[in-house]
């Protein structure tokens, strides 16, 4: 049925279209519009005036008169904010170069020793996707009581097995809280590249590899030359999705370091600020102050998202 | 496809080599050496999740005394200081509702647009499922200030059905991106053959499509299910109330009140994450199609 239609359908399907099988405007328009009023009004009213917040002036909840960048210009020049937010910044690059670090290393050769294996094959994908699946809150309230200080079991292996001088208050230390943060994100996150390279490697003819072996390539050879640049796409959606995610980390960090980030903003990072600003700082600019935030956090995410799809269109356009 | 791995065979690792050998003679070594690598990442990926477990059947005392004890005999009263005394009762029930709820409002408001997406040949829906599209990209939670007063002027605050909306709204650019797709396989000849019998498209939609779709359908709830159940963000915003709190954020409240009592922390943490083991045993396929649904870009 299959090559069948494959053959013929263009064809027909451009004629039958123009016999009217399809929904006329008025008919789509009724099936469309639940939808459409649920997004306008939850999603693209709420976005768009949140942008138009930032150029003006507020006193708690009433809005004041237009003032341009004053919010941006606060941002920048006016403590608490022009050393958080560059800290905050800081921790959230860290915690994308991390996550990707982790997922294109170990991630990665999960996912090609997996697509080799035959059998326990889903066994392992469900132990390594599982922790994705888990509320990242509950992930980080789980690894914040692992790595207690007193009684945590981490510190208690630590000891076991001789490495006392490595066990050591984790979360409490400035310098190692945000590595914990870095590491228990890319950790929980390591199940959807595992199955997305799974899925990619899945759609790579055999006959190419073996082609290249009988050619005499090694298997390394092979990996780089082949395996690999059939993986851009893959490797493309995971560092887009990481990308936002690390951007808009949130549960983790919060129940790590709480809303404040701590120890000292260790652990500080943008939508943490974003959400003491708007509703814990008492300040009445609050939410000037924090829209700025918002704002700046939005185009940055949305235009890095863009700009590494676009590069990534460009890198599969030169390879195949 | 058939080329035996020597690792497949059979766990026991020392004697790898067992099955029958016909290419890559070289396995032996390097199947050990990968075979331990996916036994050792499965054991850190899931030890903290069998950790939690465990640990919510002892007691607290028991844990500060052997932090690597194990749950012998079991105890099960912190679930019960958890469940009751906690509150975590109310809490999952309201999980549940807000879950439930919002994920049948955007499955059917997605399942009507998507058809519409699918079956129409105007420019106007293009436009309007680019737009339903770009809200996978953007960073939607940012827009939480204006949401906030326009549910509070609504009244709505703290109220369970403002996050059923939200959800529900915020669930229509995955749905409607995986439903479109699979409608857009369906041939439009079954289209014609129900226009030829007098139904009209809503009959079409309702009697010929949504039967052929249903795949989709457990994709798109399973894989909505999950963010839904352990979204934080909003209800921390938008619910006020501790009898309206769902989980996430009454396991905060709870964090704080309950510091020094580990066993109870530990069921609590536990419960919260049951349902979604659970979902993710009996659904493994649509979760993991859910996952990978971009790569057919």
């Amino acid at each position: 049925m299959k090559t069948m239609s494959a053959v013929t359908t263009p064809k027909v399907r451009r004629k039958r279209v123009a016999t009217g099988v399809t929904l006329s405007r008025r008919a789509g328009m009724v099936f469309v519009l639940p939808a459409l009023v649920l997004f306008a009004v939850f999603i693209a009213y709420p976005l768009l005036t949140a942008l138009s917040y930032s150029f003006f002036s507020w006193t708690g909840i009433v809005r004041g008169e237009f003032s341009l960048f004053d919010n941006y210009v606060t941002l920048f020049t006016k403590l608490p904010y022009s050393q958080d937010l560059p800290n905050a910044f800081v921790h959230n690059i860290l915690l994308f170069v991390g996550a990707m670090v982790f997922q294109n290393t170990i991630g990665l050769g999960l996912a090609t020793l997996l697509h080799r294996l035959q059998r326990f094959k889903r066994f392992f994908q469900t132990m390594y996707t599982l922790p994705y699946l888990v509320s990242p809150l509950v992930i980080g309230y789980l690894w914040s009581l692992m790595l207690s200080p007193l009684f945590g079991p981490v510190n208690a292996i630590l000891r076991a097995v001789g490495l006392d001088a490595l066990a050591q208050p984790w979360l409490g230390n400035p310098q190692t809280a945000i590595w914990v943060v870095v590491f228990v994100t890319a950790w929980q996150w390591i199940g959807f590249p595992v199955l997305l390279y799974g899925a990619a490697l899945g759609g790579i003819p055999e006959e190419i590899d073996e082609a290249a072996s009988l050619d005499g390539a090694s298997p390394w050879q092979r990996f780089r030359s082949i395996t690999l640049p059939m993986l851009v796409p893959a490797i493309g959606t995971v560092s887009v999705l990481t990308f936002i995610g690390a951007m808009e980390a949130f549960p983790i960090p919060y129940a790590l370091g709480g809303s404040q980030g701590n120890p000292a903003g260790a652990t500080d990072v943008l939508s943490l600020l974003f959400y003491r600003t708007a509703f814990e700082s008492g300040s009445s600019n609050a939410i000037g102050t924090s829209s700025a935030i918002a704002t700046l956090l939005f185009l940055f995410i949305f235009g890095v998202s863009v700009l590494i799809t676009a590069l990534l269109r460009r890198a599969e356009r030169n390879l195949f | 496809m058939t080329a035996t791995l020597t690792p497949a065979r059979s766990r026991a690792d020392v004697r790898a080599d067992d099955g029958p050998k016909r290419r890559r003679p070289r396995a032996t070594a390097g199947g050990i050496a990968a075979s331990t690598f996916l036994w050792l990442y499965a054991a850190i990926s899931i030890a903290p999740l069998l950790l939690m477990v465990s640990n919510s059947l002892r007691t607290t005392q028991d844990m500060a005394q052997h932090p690597l004890g194990l749950p012998l005999p079991p105890n099960f009263t912190s679930y019960q200081k958890a469940w009751v005394t906690a509150s975590f009762e109310t809490y999952f029930f309201n999980s549940i509702f807000v879950t439930v709820a919002s994920v049948a409002l955007s499955t059917a408001v997605s399942l009507l647009a998507a058809y519409a997406f699918a079956r129409s040949r105007s420019r106007l829906f293009l436009t309007l499922e680019g737009l339903f599209l770009s809200g996978l990209m953007l960073p939607v939670y940012l827009a939480i200030l204006p949401l906030f007063f326009l549910l509070d002027s609504l009244g709505m605050i703290s109220n369970l059905w403002s996050l059923i909306l939200v959800y529900g709204a915020l669930g229509i650019p995955f749905s409607t991106f995986v439903l479109s797709s699979f409608f857009r396989q369906l041939p439009i000849e079954l289209d014609e053959a129900a226009r030829l019998d007098g139904a009209g498209p809503f009959t079409t939609f309702w009697r010929v499509h949504l039967p052929l779709v249903k795949p989709a359908i457990a994709t798109v709830v399973v894989f909505r299910f999950v963010p839904v159940w352990n979204d934080f963000f909003y209800p921390l915003i938008l619910i006020r109330d501790r009898g309206s709190y769902t989980l996430p954020v009454g396991i905060t409240r709870f964090f704080g009140e309950y510091q020094t009592d580990w066993a109870t922390l530990f069921a609590g943490l536990t419960l919260a994450t049951i349902p979604l083991v659970v979902l993710f045993l009996l659904a493994t396929k649509q979760i993991v199609s859910g996952l990978t649904a971009g790569m057919s870009k």
